[in-house]
């Protein structure tokens, strides 16, 4: 018995729902059979006399209910009680099946993992350098990075604003199989604070010094008088020669590749951007999304994006 | 506008103000449909503005579909209808004005205010509290006016159209205040006051009534007036209407969940929803038979008057809607065809095929004899517009159901490895030509609509030129 009610609305409501729901099919079928029957009776046409009052001319026949419609309706209120003794629906009542929607969810992810779990706990034995020579299993690797990871990295993994390229060998915390199984199973918090207290005129040189790392054109003498300030306040994450520090997701400041850079936007801006208001990019960790043989599956396929890099 | 037609007893003024801004804001709304059909097959037009951008026109386009032009149809016929069918003048032109002015004001602030991206998110209940607030005294005083004119009335029955238009402006008075209730923090900026699911419960029991009392239960009223009128046929059966008045409007009530299938909503009430909507056939039906049976020993007018056809096929397409409404409400269906272009293509299938054109079809009827005639000035074009329509929702509602079951086939296609077999936008790739085809449904529509523009033009022009006093029976 207590397999079919469950306590999730206290009794009050749960017996609430239940007679307002059962009253208002009894309505239903009370008003249809009210209805039903008449004893008029019809005319050569096969019209029942009109109901005698008359609205702007218009008149009213008095036919009976079309049976066909009749036995629809019956037929729909039957399907209904039937079902809410099957299913959850009168209150706290469970259904004789004893079905739920999580339940259901359950069963399937159940069964999914049951069928597919074999594939993927086959390439798990791989290590992930081989694993990435592998064109079958980058072919299903694909379609989950296709799946999981495209909306952000886009289709071609190159990227975007804010959103790293996974296939030009730079890397923000690290390209070694390691590295970017963390990046995957833990997801990433990069942060960058903002430098809004350094005042403009600072920030304007510490920015000049920024792109004379990376070779730009620079203002040659703010640069230097960014420099000191750069190695107070930065170097500490960025490293003394600006090549970045893949522990805290520090980029590489020397390689003319931007994180942040908006389409049409110049380098100059972007950066003067990040120290003004700070950067905060989030990899959600992906583990509870996908399952760890997944990741590694996955990992393998990102792996292997800069490997083809290597090889041109 | 003249005063030559002014009616000895009945007030037409404001019939006619609402009958013209039907025309008017169909255009609009419309107009606006048919730009965001073009933005989904050429994004480039949404011109890189955010007045301009799709987001922000939608809402514009379903408000100005839903309440500008079936609002003010909605008026405009329940003002006639109940003083004819009265036998007695409205209870209050000054108050009746307010309805006409008060609305246009509305429409008018959600025109500038949605584009402008004030939004309170919830969808058909976008607009902002100050105009929520105008928008409840105006529709409490449409109430008064309405329910007052009854309770005058000179007659010993209600007549059933003023059923429907009845329970529809009570209902929509509740929904509208229930649903909007929010916690204003700036002028254009306020918090609904429930929270989480029971903001999305309360939400889309609104959202569906909307459906079922603004979109149906007012044009059914409408549909039992213009019907027999225009086809000259006694209503095919009162106890019928008895039926599925009542039926209607109780089952109704309960139907809000089958938009949340599978969502944190609990269970049962998700069972409710769609069991109810179950239910809800045979009376959503109910009023197609009446309508479509009181045609009998009529059948051959459709040869000779397209405004006749226009009613009929406006049944024809809530008979579908409402059967594929409750089909959609299963749980099985609705989770292949939630979040795909089936939904669209459904409510375009009603709100085309049903609410507009049986709007389209009454305005014909009315807009003669709002002008001292007895036709509209060209019955040709009426035929025109009538095979314009047609086609348009034709093409609009089966290019959403090759859309529609394509995506939730492609979304739910799974590879050997479990992996997906479609990425999201290669599903929006392969609904580019479904995608044109809509967009050329909608150019059909709107041409009609402005043929019947022209039309409409050309009857007042006819009528002004004439001077002919009205004729004292019409
Ligand atoms: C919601 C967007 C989002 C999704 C989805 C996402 N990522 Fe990321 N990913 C990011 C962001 C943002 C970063 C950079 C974090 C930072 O700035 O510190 C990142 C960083 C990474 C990195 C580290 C790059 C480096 O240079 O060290 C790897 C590897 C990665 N993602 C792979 C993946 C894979 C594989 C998937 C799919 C399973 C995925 N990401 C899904 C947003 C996303
Ligand atoms: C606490 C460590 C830390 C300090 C101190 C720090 N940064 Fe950063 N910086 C980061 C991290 C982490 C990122 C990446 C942010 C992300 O992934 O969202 C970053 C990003 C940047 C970027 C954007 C790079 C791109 O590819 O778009 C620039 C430019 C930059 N930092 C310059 C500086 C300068 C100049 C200073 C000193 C004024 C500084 N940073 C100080 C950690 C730091
Ligand atoms: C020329 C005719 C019309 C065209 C071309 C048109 C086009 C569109 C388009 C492109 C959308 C957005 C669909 C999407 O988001 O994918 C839409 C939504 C909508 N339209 Fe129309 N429309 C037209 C007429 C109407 C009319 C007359 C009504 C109502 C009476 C209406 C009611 C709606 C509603 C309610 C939605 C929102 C649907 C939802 O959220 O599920 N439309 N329309
Ligand atoms: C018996 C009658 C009807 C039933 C049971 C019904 C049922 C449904 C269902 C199940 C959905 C899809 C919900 C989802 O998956 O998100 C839906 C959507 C919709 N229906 Fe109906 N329908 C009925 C009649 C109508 C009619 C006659 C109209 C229009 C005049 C209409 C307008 C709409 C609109 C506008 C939506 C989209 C709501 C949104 O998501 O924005 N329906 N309906």
């Amino acid at each position: 018995m207590s397999n079919l009610w469950d306590d999730s609305l206290s009794g009050f409501w749960s017996a609430w729902i239940i007679v307002i729901t059962l009253g208002t099919i009894a309505f239903s079928a009370w008003i249809l059979f009210a209805n039903r029957r008449t004893d008029k009776v019809p005319d050569a046409e096969g019209n029942v006399e009109t109901t005698g009052h008359a609205a702007d001319g218009i008149e009213e026949y008095d036919n009976p209910l079309p049976r066909w419609w009749f036995m629809l309706f019956i037929g729909t209120i039957i399907f209904s009680l039937g079902y809410l003794a099957l299913y959850p629906g009168l209150g706290n009542f469970r259904g004789i099946l004893g079905w739920s929607q999580v339940g259901q969810w359950e069963d399937e992810v159940a069964r999914a993992e049951q069928r597919y779990m074999p594939i993927f706990a086959q390439y798990d034995e791989i290590e992930i350098p081989e694993l990435a020579r592998d064109p079958e299993a980058m072919r299903v690797a694909e379609r989950i990075y296709q799946n999981n990871c495209a909306v952000c990295h886009g289709a071609n993994a190159q990227g975007g604003y804010g959103f790293p390229n996974l296939t030009d060998g730079d890397w923000l915390y690290g390209g070694e199989p390691d590295n970017i199984v963390t990046s995957l199973v833990r997801g990433r918090n990069g942060l960058m604070p903002s430098w809004q207290q350094l005042g403009a005129n600072n920030i304007e040189n510490v920015t000049q010094y920024v792109l004379s790392l990376s070779e730009l054109d620079h203002d040659e003498q703010r640069a230097s008088q960014g420099q000191p300030i750069y190695a107070a306040s930065c170097a500490a994450c960025h490293g003394a020669e600006g090549l970045g520090n893949q522990a805290l997701g520090a980029p590489n400041l020397t390689n003319d590749i931007w994180l942040y850079q908006a389409p049409g936007q110049s380098v100059a801006d972007s950066v003067r951007q990040t120290l003004r208001n700070g950067r905060n990019g989030h990899m959600p960790a992906q583990a509870a999304y996908i399952g760890e043989e997944r990741v590694h599956l996955v990992a393998a396929y990102v792996y292997s994006l800069s490997l083809d890099d290597d090889e041109e | 506008m003249s005063t030559a037609f002014e009616h000895p007893t009945y007030n037409y003024k404001v019939v006619r103000q609402f009958a013209i801004m039907t025309v008017v804001w169909g255009i609009v709304g419309m107009a606006i449909g048919v730009i965001l059909a073009a933005q989904l097959v050429w994004p480039q037009l949404n011109l890189g503005l955010p007045w301009t951008s799709f987001g922000r026109l939608r809402p514009l386009h379903t408000n100005a579909v839903i309440f500008a032009f079936g609002g003010s149809a909605l008026f405009a016929t329940s003002y006639y209808v109940v003083q004819r069918t009265c036998q007695t003048r409205l209870i209050s032109d000054k108050l009746a004005a307010f309805t006409f002015w008060g609305w246009q004001a509305v429409i008018v602030a959600a025109v500038i205010t949605l584009p402008m991206g004030f939004t309170t998110s919830k969808e058909y209940a976008e607009l902002e509290w100050p105009i929520n607030i105008l928008l409840a005294v105006v529709w409490v005083t449409y109430a008064v006016v309405f329910l007052g004119t009854i309770k005058i009335r000179k007659t010993p029955h209600i007549y059933v159209a003023n059923w429907f238009f009845a329970a529809f402006i009570l209902t929509v008075a509740v929904l509208h205040i229930v649903n909007n209730a929010a916690i204003p923090v700036t002028m254009m900026k306020s918090y609904s006051i429930y929270a989480g699911a029971i903001d999305a419960m309360v939400q889309w029991w609104y959202g569906h009534n909307a459906v079922g009392f603004f979109l149906t239960a007012g044009f059914l009223g409408m549909m039992y007036y213009f019907v027999p009128k225009q086809a000259e046929r006694p209503v095919y059966s009162y106890r019928l209407s008895i039926v599925h008045f009542w039926a209607l409007i109780i089952i109704y009530m309960w139907a809000g969940p089958h938009h949340l299938h599978y969502t944190a909503l609990p269970d049962w009430a998700q069972s409710l929803g769609m069991i109810m909507s179950i239910i809800l056939l045979a009376p959503s039906w109910g009023g197609m038979i009446n309508g479509m049976m009181t045609l009998s020993g009529a059948w051959h007018k459709l040869r000779t008057d397209p405004t006749l056809r226009f009613l009929v096929v406006a049944l024809s397409f809530y008979g579908m809607s409402t059967f594929e409404g409750p089909m959609m409400a299963i749980k099985t269906v609705n989770a292949l065809s939630h979040y795909t272009d089936w939904t669209i293509g459904h409510v375009h299938s009603g709100a085309l095929g049903w609410v507009a054109m049986i709007t389209i079809g009454s305005i014909y009827h009315l807009l003669p004899r709002l002008y001292g005639q007895t036709e509209m000035y060209s019955v040709k074009l009426i035929a025109v517009h009538f095979w314009l329509s047609t086609i348009g929702t034709v093409l609009y509602i089966a290019a959403m159901w090759v859309n529609g079951i394509l995506q939730g086939l492609m979304w739910r296609a799974v590879n050997a490895d479990g992996t997906l077999m479609y990425t999201f936008i290669e599903s929006v790739e392969a609904s580019g030509p479904g995608y044109i085809v809509r967009w050329i449904g909608g150019l059909f529509w709107i041409t009609g609509m402005l043929l019947m523009a022209l039309n409409t033009y050309m009857t007042i022009k006819r009528s002004t030129a004439a001077q002919q006093p009205l004729p004292q029976t019409a």
